[in-house]
């Protein structure tokens, strides 16, 4: 009954100063707006990173060889031929967290068909390949582990080799084309993958067997690096570190000598770019939080003038029977409605925002609950803690000092 | 018998001024029974306000009695005085002291609303009565910046009574208003007073004390006259004999 009335009276008070309300409330509105906005900029750029990532092939292992020193003096890993054949063969037999793997063999050149020409790379693989790098074929099909054995002259292409070495729309499926000269027959056309994070054409690529790459075109006998898929995302740093042992036996690596090869998987790259845009979030949150801040001394400021200016008022409560915790609670009250109408507020307008930012800016956006639930705990925090110092201040005034305050 | 409302004795305060010590009441005695309308009057620095806080719960004796239907006030905690004048004190002031953009009812309401046994309804219904008993029955709704002087007075008057208090405290109440509302107002206190109900008013004019049934006077914090009158004006009679103004 009594905080009902309280609330009665401390509603009064903000419906009878709208003006005053409105602009106590506008630091709380746009507080709470920005922690919102801003999380859900950090929240959805995070997520897109994370998303082309796994789009890449998020559990994808690729080994390469590197740091191979000859007489003190450090080879590029693209000339080494220290990964061999034998090395895919034992990681295959040994490993027990990688569920698909294949060798790659690569090289550049130029992909011809009639008069039309494109400058391309061309990947030797096995058919695993495409469950690796999460490709699907857009018609044709996959080449057989027998024409990777019998070293079938055979390719798949990509969307952007189809636009341009078959410009007129002819279907490429069974036609034949040459790479660096040497024919291959088209058998199927890989679906449309986009750029990926850092602004390469993934759409570029002609894959074929890698035994037609190495013996037909590069003439090699080793490997340019194995890539791999971890059973799970979650299991890639363990594979990491198995594909890293059979390695080092296999290479024969005494304890104290550095290896001559390199493990990676894509959960450091995913990791790197979250710390990333992590960062960014909490420095956006910073900002935010710091407007919020901002926003709840506005209440106090607002506040404190506000028992100021109605002295007489509180006296003239006091010496109707207003108790001290009668005042405290009222101008709790008010300062509490006031940061809860505006946090209500700034969600509304934060959640308003964030559209407006996905739909028209093409941000990719994503709110998080949390980000909700925080700002609007902050804000009512807010409401109590800046409230408080006003209305004891009000709270403590002696009625007969208050009644005669002009 | 008639019932003492208010019971004084021997009653002092004094303050600290930096190392001074004022006297501001050095022993008073007297008592105001039910019915009764007494003047309290003196020039400034009498006591007289020190007097009307005592009085009106708002502030403690130094040392002596004071009590207010029967109950001792001194040694009486911060919420336990704002309990008694909520439930047994109605304050007038000079300057109303009215909310402002706040309704004649709502500003009436105002008492009830810190006694959490008064309903919704209850706190509407003694409102209405109260604008009702100083004439303003017709001006529920009105905000003090429509209304005259006279008529925020009598909502503050309505105020007061809202609660049954067993006394009404004046301080001054016609301090901010010409002769003729002063004299409305005070043939509204006799009325009031007519009806039983026990008013102790502090003033510093003395035709104002021509109006009520007993004066006190105080100087330098002593009282130096206490009379009953024996010719009580008649508020209303005084306002017929005022020439008719010509707005």
């Amino acid at each position: 009954m009594r905080v009902i009335n309280l609330f009665k009276i401390a509603f009064k008070a903000i419906v009878l100063n709208k003006m005053r309300t409105l602009l106590t409330m506008l630091g709380i509105i746009i507080g709470v707006a920005s922690v919102i906005a801003m999380l859900a900029i950090g929240e959805g750029s995070k997520e897109s990173i994370r998303t082309t990532i796994s789009s890449m092939g998020s559990n994808m292992i690729t080994i390469r060889p590197g740091a191979d020193m000859r007489g003190g003096v450090r080879g590029s890993a693209s000339d080494m031929q220290t990964l061999k054949y034998e090395d895919y063969e034992a990681i295959k037999a040994q490993s027990t967290l990688l569920s698909y793997m294949t060798p790659v063999v690569n090289g550049s050149g130029q992909v011809i068909n009639g008069s039309n020409n494109w400058p391309s790379t061309i990947y030797g693989v096995n058919p695993e390949y495409l469950k690796i790098k999460v490709v699907d074929l857009q018609s044709g099909s996959m080449f057989t582990e027998a024409e990777v054995k019998s070293a079938a002259k055979v390719a798949l292409i990509g969307q952007t080799i189809v636009e341009n070495v078959f410009p007129d729309g002819q279907d490429p499926v069974g036609q034949m084309i040459r790479f660096n000269n040497i024919p291959f027959k088209v058998i199927g056309v890989l679906e449309e993958k986009g750029e990926n994070t850092f602004g390469q054409d993934q759409d570029d690529v002609v894959i074929a067997p890698y035994t037609t790459v190495q013996k037909r075109i590069l003439a090699i006998d080793y490997l340019n690096q194995i890539m791999a898929s971890a059973v799970s995302e979650d299991d890639a740093p363990d594979a990491v570190t198995e594909v890293t042992e059979i390695m080092r036996n296999q290479h024969k690596i005494g304890t104290d000598q550095e290896d001559n090869f390199s493990v990676r998987s894509m959960e450091e790259l995913i990791s790197t770019f979250s710390s990333t845009s992590e960062m960014l979030t909490i420095l956006l949150v910073a900002v935010a939080s710091i407007s919020l801040l901002i926003g709840g001394i506005g209440i106090m400021n607002i506040m404190y003038v506000s028992v100021k200016e109605r002295t007489k008022e509180i006296g003239l409560r006091m010496a109707v029977g207003g108790k001290g915790s009668d005042i405290l609670l009222q101008f709790l009250i008010e300062a509490i409605l006031i940061s809860i109408t505006g946090g209500l507020i700034g969600v509304i307008l934060g959640l308003g925002s964030t559209v407006f930012i996905e739909k028209f800016l093409n941000w990719p956006t994503s709110v998080a609950l949390y980000s909700i639930v925080i700002s609007f705990a902050v804000c009512a925090i807010t409401g109590i803690f800046f409230g408080w110092y006003p209305a004891r201040k009000a709270a403590a005034l002696d009625p007969i000092t208050a009644l005669r305050y002009e | 018998m008639t019932k003492a409302i208010i019971k004084i004795e021997d009653l002092k305060r004094e303050f600290t001024m930096g190392n001074e010590t004022v006297h501001a009441l050095k022993g008073i005695s007297y008592a105001i029974n039910e019915g009764e309308f007494v003047t309290i009057m003196g020039s400034s620095g009498s006591g007289k306000s020190t007097m009307l806080n005592i009085l009106g719960c708002l502030d403690q004796p130094s040392s002596g009695v004071y009590e207010i239907d029967g109950v001792k006030v001194k040694d009486l905690s911060k919420n336990e005085l704002a309990t008694i004048r909520n439930k047994k004190i109605g304050f007038i002031f000079q300057s109303y002291n009215l909310l402002a953009k706040t309704s004649a009812i709502e500003n009436v309401e105002l008492p009830l609303l810190y006694n959490s046994k008064v309903s919704t309804e209850e706190r509407r219904e003694r409102a209405i009565k109260a604008l009702q008993m100083v004439g303003l029955g017709e001006r529920l709704d009105h905000t003090p910046a429509q209304l005259s002087g006279g008529q925020q007075q009598r909502v503050a008057i309505a105020r007061s009574l809202v609660n049954n208090p067993v006394i009404l405290l004046a301080d001054e109440a016609t301090g901010n208003l010409d002769t003729r509302t002063s004299y409305e107002i005070m043939s509204l206190f006799q009325e009031l007073n007519k009806q039983g109900i026990t008013i102790a008013f502090v003033t510093h004019e003395p035709d104002i004390a021509t109006f009520s049934s007993r004066t006190i006077v105080l100087k330098d914090g002593n009282i130096i006259k206490d009379y009953k009158n024996e010719n009580i004006q008649s508020a209303k009679a005084e306002l017929a004999k005022l020439p008719i103004e010509d707005h």
